[in-house]
């Protein structure tokens, strides 16, 4: 059975969004998830479903049901990494669905700037890995890069180029943390840290705090004159460690996309937004050759000329993305974000024109689990 | 039943390198080989027998992790028997992907580890 269509966002907010001194995980996370009931015209009793995943909680469901002083009748804590939200939107719109609950809240919070400026992850060694000292995540995509390139013959200009869109968009974008000029060479004579990724083929290490509520559709406009519907989603996880990828340069999007698309009865070429995990540079080229939007191998080549840039082709990441707007440890939830704000036509100088149908990829672990999401506006339905 | 029967796979490897030995498991009925050791492998098959590694592989991809003390590389390569493994190349700064590779057991650090030499007379 679809569940196109069965639910939507109505309630959306974030917090802490850049640095949140003095503000723990939780406490951005409480902010977010406030505002986000608040935005849906609810009340937090009125939360009847939880849904989030952290880098610093054993137990986030029961953490956030605590903190907040909520009952609900179905949670799930799924943890898939970066991309555990999107899955989230698929389960929670499930949940909805059966009749467990009413209205489900995802969710997540990280203070993992101010806490200690370095990316906060609970994920265990690997003892088949640990003896050669691998420096992960970044090691794993350094090694993604290094193929890539030997296959591809993908670029270091090509990966400059990713940086480049992303903080042109995040100049539009106010509440993003990495803002001012950028240029080729600025990206180019970064320090090296992994070959062949630079500083700046990293994402940011921010704070933040993300939240959405759903509640199934038919009662979406009773909490929001602009709800944003669910209209598919798809999961694929063949690894954990990225010794076991198959092929470093095709992720499990290649079967994640077309599982959302199916169910989302969309193409592609429906899309007026694509918003793509970028933790590194490699990411977004996988992505979109992975998603479909250009042949295997040719995504160094497909973000030249800023394609993806403010004023290209394709509107990708207007956020600013990980790179350059905000990663606090895991992004997905940020990338639905941004979805919701553009579907709402509330972004502002970023703002893509007649946007209704929004892809959001989500990337966990080493480019392991892969989710992706549709949504739209009520014109996409 | 002989000691590698007695312990996990995890444990049998790594009793096998204090050994001196790189073994790699294979499958009897299927002769799937498996990499890291596991007690099945992706078809089911459980007949799992060790089998020494050739020690021949090909660099699949390499990255230099670069810290202010210091850089090491770290290596994908993928044995002559079809498998995949994480293992280093102390040898050398970085290599091209695709070099033909040999296996040699380090003992230097706490524990003993697979590393690689590029193969001599072969520079792919």
């Amino acid at each position: 059975m679809s569940m196109r269509g069965k639910s939507a966002i109505v309630g959306m907010a974030t917090a802490g969004i850049g640095e949140a001194p003095g503000y723990s995980a939780m406490e951005l996370l409480g902010q977010a998830a406030v505002a986000a009931v608040a935005d849906a015209g609810l009340k937090l009793q009125d939360v009847d479903a939880v849904f989030a995943a952290t880098s610093s909680h054993a137990f986030p469901t029961m953490s956030v049901v605590e903190y907040l002083g909520l009952k609900p009748k179905f949670f799930d804590g799924t943890n898939v990494g970066g991309s555990s939200f999107e899955l989230h939107l698929l389960q929670a719109t499930m949940a909805l669905d059966a009749g467990l609950c009413d209205v489900a809240l995802v969710c997540y919070g990280s203070n993992q700037r101010t806490a200690g400026g370095r990316l906060v992850s609970m994920s265990e060694p690997q003892w088949h890995e640990t003896p050669y000292n691998p420096r992960h995540p970044i090691t794993a995509y350094g090694l993604a890069a290094s193929r890539h390139m030997h296959q591809y013959g993908t670029t270091r200009e090509q990966l400059a180029d990713v940086a480049l869109a992303a903080r042109g968009w995040a100049n539009l974008n106010p509440e993003a943390f990495a803002r001012g000029p950028l240029t080729k060479d600025d990206l180019l004579s970064s320090r090296m840290i992994s070959d062949p990724l630079t500083k700046a083929d990293c994402c940011l290490v921010t704070d933040g705090a993300a939240a959405v509520i759903l509640t199934r559709a038919d009662r979406a406009k009773d909490h929001h004159a602009k709800p944003v519907y669910f209209m598919g989603a798809g999961a694929a996880n063949y690894h954990r460690s990225i010794v076991a990828m198959p092929d470093l340069t095709t992720t499990a999007a290649v079967d994640s996309g077309p599982r959302a698309f199916e169910m989302a009865g969309v193409q592609r070429s429906d899309l007026d937004l694509v918003m793509l995990y970028d933790a590194f540079t490699i990411n977004t080229i996988l992505f979109l050759e992975d998603l479909g939007f250009c042949p295997k191998g040719e995504g160094g080549r497909f973000v030249e000329d800023g394609r993806i840039a403010p004023g290209g082709e394709l509107a990708v990441n207007t956020n600013g993305g990980g790179l350059s707007c905000v990663h606090p440890g895991m992004y997905g939830l940020f990338l639905i974000a941004e979805a919701v704000e553009q579907i709402r036509g509330t972004a502002g100088e970023r703002q893509v024109d007649d946007c209704n149908l929004a892809l959001c990829h989500g990337n966990g672990g080493t480019l392991s689990s892969q989710c992706t999401a549709i949504l739209g506006s009520e014109a996409a339905l | 039943m002989t000691q590698a029967d007695t312990k996990g796979p995890q444990a049998t490897y790594e009793d096998f390198l204090a050994q001196g030995k790189f073994m790699i498991q294979r499958a009897k009925s299927t002769g799937e080989y498996v990499f890291y050791p596991r007690v099945t492998t992706a078809t089911g098959a459980t007949d799992l027998e060790w089998v020494e590694a050739g020690g021949g592989g090909t660099l699949y991809a390499i990255t230099v992790n670069r810290t202010r003390s210091g850089s090491s590389n770290v290596a994908l390569v993928d044995l002559d028997e079809g498998v995949r493994m994480m293992s280093t190349l102390p040898g050398v700064e970085t290599a091209e992907i695709g070099s033909r590779l040999t296996a040699r057991i380090e003992n230097e650090g706490e524990t003993p580890r697979v590393v690689f030499d590029l193969a001599k007379g072969d520079s792919a």
